[in-house]
């Protein structure tokens, strides 16, 4: 039975909409539960729903240290895509695309899925080969994409400096069609609640302060609100990874953690109704509903846990920005701010048991974990409720590393800050 | 962020490329122990609060400094060459002084 329809707007508008349940409770923690997940934020909560709806796992607790959807799924650029070259990447994050295409309808919720198509410019033709044969690669596996020349891309976005004056002439692109941004905080929204109104506890302004152990085995944590023993400890607390692992013991990770910037304009009369990316530095933008022009570019460079960045990066994408969009220099930026991502060694995630006895970890994703909200969610519930990978998660292993095995999509190697 | 150079003095951090971790330790090149090297090429400490890494004041004296960096609040707490004063750097520093 769908909460929110036609009929029952309509019926609520005319009670003065007094009679809304809220969308989650705000119960205490209980003293245990069959699994505990630590971090509510998108990937956290989206586990939570689908092992509540898909393997009948009810009683679940998600433990979030500040409010609901405070940290990235609260800070990102909400794009939304699936146009990676590795098949490992490309099974996981179409898995991904399929459930964004249905999941305003699953969780009877408006989470603004908009496809309005993704395009990753190409500056010189040697860039274009590359794009042809990531085309090719994402094709082959049955994903959308197609190449795009200069005149046609004039035409999709006519405010792109396209001409052989620009500092970086566009040569092509690569488009996918079927990609494109979401309401991130609906996201958050839906899961959670989605996962309260099937039983899951969604306990806020709970921090975990440790973890509570059988000899190896962990069997719970201490938190700000007491202990809460559970049969399984899941952990997706994204760029708090390696704290939240130290107080479990486990001192080193394959990840760093870095700040990625993110800025929005003041509003603006339709202007671009795609998403695109340049390719002669890191530099993404598409346009919100409200008008407003969301834009970011690369993370900063060096460890940090500071919710904020500095100011080369901030005249870097300015320039960026500029080099594509001339007509864009006198827009005046609105907000800034910054998020923590956990930058892993291969740019790849790490969705696994482990790696002590009685925890599952979901982590690494980079600065691109928002596109994989629902099929984290999904393949992290599966591991955690049938005690093994599914197909789509397996690969992303925590000991990958170790054994040979990265998935480095972008082939820079390990170093977390190139991803 | 400000990072001042021993040799240079306090520089703009657009100035500097982070060279990152300066926890980590290389095993000896002869070395055939796969789990160290496995260690050193993946494994970081990652601490929320004070950092050992290693910078180059690349767009200045070139030198490579060891700095100690707080990474919640970008505090620099301290800077110096990774050659101590043996570097040519250093140095040079030092015959300036009359």
């Amino acid at each position: 039975m769908a909460e929110y329809s036609a009929l029952s707007l309509l019926a609520n508008a005319f009670k003065g909409n007094k009679d809304w349940k809220p969308a989650w409770r705000k119960p205490d923690p209980k003293a245990s539960y069959d699994v505990i997940i630590i971090g509510g934020g998108g990937h956290g909560l989206a586990t939570a729903y689908y092992l509540a709806k898909e393997h009948g796992i009810t009683n679940v607790a998600v433990l979030e240290k500040g409010w609901l959807g405070s940290g990235n799924v609260g800070r990102n650029t909400t794009a939304v895509r699936s146009n990676y070259l590795l098949p490992a990447n490309t099974r996981f994050y179409e898995h991904s695309m399929k459930l964004w295409e249905n999941l305003s309808h699953e969780l009877n919720y408006n989470v603004m899925f908009s496809q309005r198509g993704c395009l990753n410019l190409a500056h010189t033709p040697a860039q274009f080969d590359d794009y042809a044969r990531r085309g090719n690669a994402m094709r082959h596996l049955g994903v959308d994409a197609e190449l795009m020349t200069p005149a046609e891309i004039k035409r999709l976005i006519p405010a792109l400096d396209i001409s052989n004056d620009a500092r970086f002439p566009v040569v092509g692109g690569l488009m996918q069609r079927r990609a494109g941004t979401a309401r991130h905080d609906a996201v958050a929204w839906g899961y959670a609640r989605g996962a309260d109104r099937r039983g899951v506890d969604i306990v806020e302004n709970c921090e975990v302060t440790g973890f509570l152990r059988d000899g190896d085995r962990i069997t719970g944590v201490t938190t700000s609100r007491g202990d809460v023993r559970a049969k399984k400890v899941a952990v997706a607390v994204a760029g708090s990874t390696g704290r939240v692992m130290q107080l479990a013991g486990v001192e080193t990770m394959p990840m760093e953690s870095h700040v990625l910037q993110a800025f929005v304009t003041e509003s603006l009369k339709p202007f671009i109704d795609t998403v695109v990316t340049f390719g002669m530095g890191h530099f993404y933008m598409s346009q919100s509903d409200k008008g407003g022009l969301v834009y970011g570019g690369d993370i900063d460079g060096y460890n940090s846990y500071a919710q904020r960045g500095n100011l080369p990066i901030v005249d870097e994408v300015m320039s960026e920005m500029l080099a594509l969009f001339p007509g864009l220099a006198r827009v005046r930026m609105l907000r800034s701010w910054g998020g923590v991502c956990d930058m892993s060694m291969d740019g790849s995630p790490i969705i696994t048991i482990g790696p002590l006895p009685g925890m599952y970890l979901n982590c690494g994703w980079c600065y691109g974990g928002f596109k994989a909200t629902p099929a984290s969610g999904w393949c992290f519930a599966w591991t955690i409720a049938k005690d093994q990978p599914h197909d789509f998660n397996a690969p992303f292993t925590l000991d990958r590393f170790h054994r040979g095995l990265v998935i480095d999509d972008k082939g820079q190697g390990a170093n977390p800050r190139l991803h | 962020m400000l990072i001042t150079c021993p040799y240079c003095g306090p520089r703009d951090v657009i100035e500097f490329t982070y060279q990152g971790d300066g926890n980590r330790e290389r095993p000896d090149p002869a070395s055939q122990n796969f789990e160290a090297w496995n260690a050193y090429v993946y494994d970081r400490l990652n601490p929320a609060g004070d950092h050992n890494e290693i910078w180059q004041h690349s767009g200045g004296c070139r030198a490579h400094l060891r700095v100690v960096r707080n990474t919640l609040t970008h505090e620099i707490s301290s800077v110096a060459f990774v050659r101590g004063d043996h570097s040519s750097a250093a140095r040079r520093k030092a015959e300036d002084k009359p």
